[in-house]
């Protein structure tokens, strides 16, 4: 119990004396993950809405695809990513392995499924009728879309929170797409797996206290924008 | 499209920001999570146009890794397994850079009763006679593959509920063998890192068995062209020379009172 308090204690004292390595560890954390889970977005949203919203031979098995895929295991992406780029593989001309960039990659392909799934549910779960109004009222496909997904955005901003928690607190794809390499690819998460191997608990509680801070942050301040959008209920008269 | 694009390139020139060369060093998690890795690659980055990619992972993984060329050099500590890639002309240049020893360590009520016996095998022996717990690393790294030839000479071939195959790192390993109240072979400077978190004590040293012996190996590029020749030989040149093996000699000293591993490339200048 003593070394929770003392991994809390060391959390804080990293904080404030702003250790340089836990802040570069930190903010390639907030980086990869954070891009990762931008690009998800911006490639997870338009499939979603497509899935949700037309109908074509093979949607059904794409949708059941992406549902697998919510909870596609971070090691699996890792070994077939660490595969693909190998430098004598069919990506290695890019020597893209142990760098950023591979865990970026990594990590959209695990955040996509997440953020395409919640999409197609947060659409489906819309009434109906909007869709018939929206035709109705002459709105054409992309107008409608735009809409819907203004409709949507209370659940789809719980679908960023899923893809950025998903990609932040993975272990098993960056360690091995990336290396865990000191200065280049060690994240917060690989920090901690580290730091718990050479015995150094404490400092692996610190770093598992920082990521907890990093998480509840970023969670907090996407779950201010999504409940200034709610509106609460209006009393019944 | 657009964006994704400029993302990637944005994320690649966050990560990018030295111009160096990069040098893919596969080798054992006991050089890194001992630290000695941390003193030694930025000597040897400072001094050249290297940059060092440490890959660290079981001896067995680091050697296939190589064999694969996808590493340039390795730093590992399995002579057998090594000859065998060496054999197959996966690396060349083999030459030994620094040994430390290993231990075999238990609880202290020692249930097997091999304190003080002097030959491994022996000890070996009389722990699965007695189906005393022995946890191991089964991941086919430098530690699991002297304990499996250690098994093979004792004649013994280790099943049962007694012998526990964990599937991870050094610390780990002791770790579970300490909850366990178990057996365990350890390299010393893993050991020596984890000896006031374990109720483990040494139990039988010093047989020449369990001498460890660390040696670096170039991959061979003529398989791969991609290999980068020039940047393997330049850390593989630094590792052996007098001023890393003055850093492996000091290494330890002032934390532990004693250093963690030996220099080994001197020693054979000495002898020519």
């Amino acid at each position: 119990m003593d070394l929770i308090w003392q991994g809390i204690y060391k959390a804080f004292y990293l904080l404030i004396t702003g250790d340089p390595e836990v802040l570069h560890i930190t903010q390639l954390s907030l980086c990869v993950s954070g891009s990762a889970t931008l690009i998800a977005l911006l490639l997870g949203i338009p499939a979603g809405v497509v899935l949700a919203l037309s109908q074509f031979p093979g949607r059904n098995i794409l949708i059941s695809v992406i549902n697998t895929g919510m909870g596609l295991p971070p090691v699996v992406v890792g070994l077939l990513v660490t595969v693909m780029l190998w430098r004598n593989s069919l990506l290695g001309f890019f020597e893209l392995l142990y760098t950023p960039v591979a865990m970026v990659l990594a990590q959209v392909i695990i955040a996509f499924p997440i953020v395409a799934g919640l999409t197609i549910a947060a659409l489906q779960a819309l009434n109906p009728n909007l869709k018939l109004q929206l035709v109705g009222l002459g709105a054409s496909r992309f107008q409608m879309a735009l809409c819907l997904i203004r409709e949507a955005r209370l659940t789809l901003l719980a679908a960023v929170m899923a893809g950025f928690g998903g990609v932040i607190s993975e272990v098993g794809a960056v360690l091995m797409v990336g290396g865990n390499i000191k200065g280049q690819t060690r994240v917060l998460t690989t920090a901690t797996v580290l730091e718990t191997r050479m015995g150094n608990f404490d400092v692996a509680i610190a770093l598992s206290v920082l990521l907890l801070l990093l998480t509840f942050i970023v969670n907090f301040v996407l779950t201010r924008i999504q409940q200034r959008e709610h509106v609460a209920w209006p009393l019944l008269k | 499209m657009k964006y994704f694009l400029s993302l990637m390139i944005l994320a690649g020139l966050w990560g990018c920001g030295s111009k160096k060369i990069d040098v893919i060093l596969a080798t054992t998690t006991s050089t890194q999570d001992s630290g000695l890795l941390d003193v030694l690659v930025p000597a040897f980055e400072q001094q050249t146009e290297y940059r060092i990619k440490t890959i660290a992972v079981g001896t067995g993984q680091a050697l296939e890794t190589g064999a694969r060329g996808e590493a340039d050099v390795v730093l590992v500590h399995a002579p057998d397994l090594e000859m065998q890639y060496v054999a197959k002309g996966a690396f060349s240049n083999r030459r030994p850079v620094m040994h430390n020893d290993f231990l075999l360590v238990g609880p202290a009520e020692d249930p097997a009763l091999i304190k003080g016996m002097t030959q491994a095998v022996g000890a070996f022996e009389k722990m699965a006679s007695s189906q005393a717990l022995f946890v191991s690393r089964g991941d086919r790294s430098g530690t699991h593959v002297l304990e499996k030839k250690l098994w093979k000479m004792a004649q013994i071939d280790p099943t049962g509920p007694w012998y526990l195959e964990v599937g991870q790192g050094m610390g780990e390993t002791l770790m579970v063998g300490s909850e366990k109240r178990a057996y365990v072979l350890t390299d010393r400077a893993t050991y020596l890192a984890f000896q006031d978190k374990i109720h483990l004590i040494p139990l039988i040293e010093g047989d020449v068995l369990l001498r460890n012996n660390y040696h670096v190996m170039e991959v061979n590029f003529e398989n791969f062209p991609r290999v980068n020749r020039h940047g393997a030989r330049a850390f593989s040149d630094f590792i052996v020379s007098p001023q890393a093996q003055a850093i492996i000699a000091a290494f330890g000293k002032d934390k532990f009172g004693s250093p963690l591993f030996y220099p080994d490339a001197e020693n054979e200048q000495l002898k020519k």
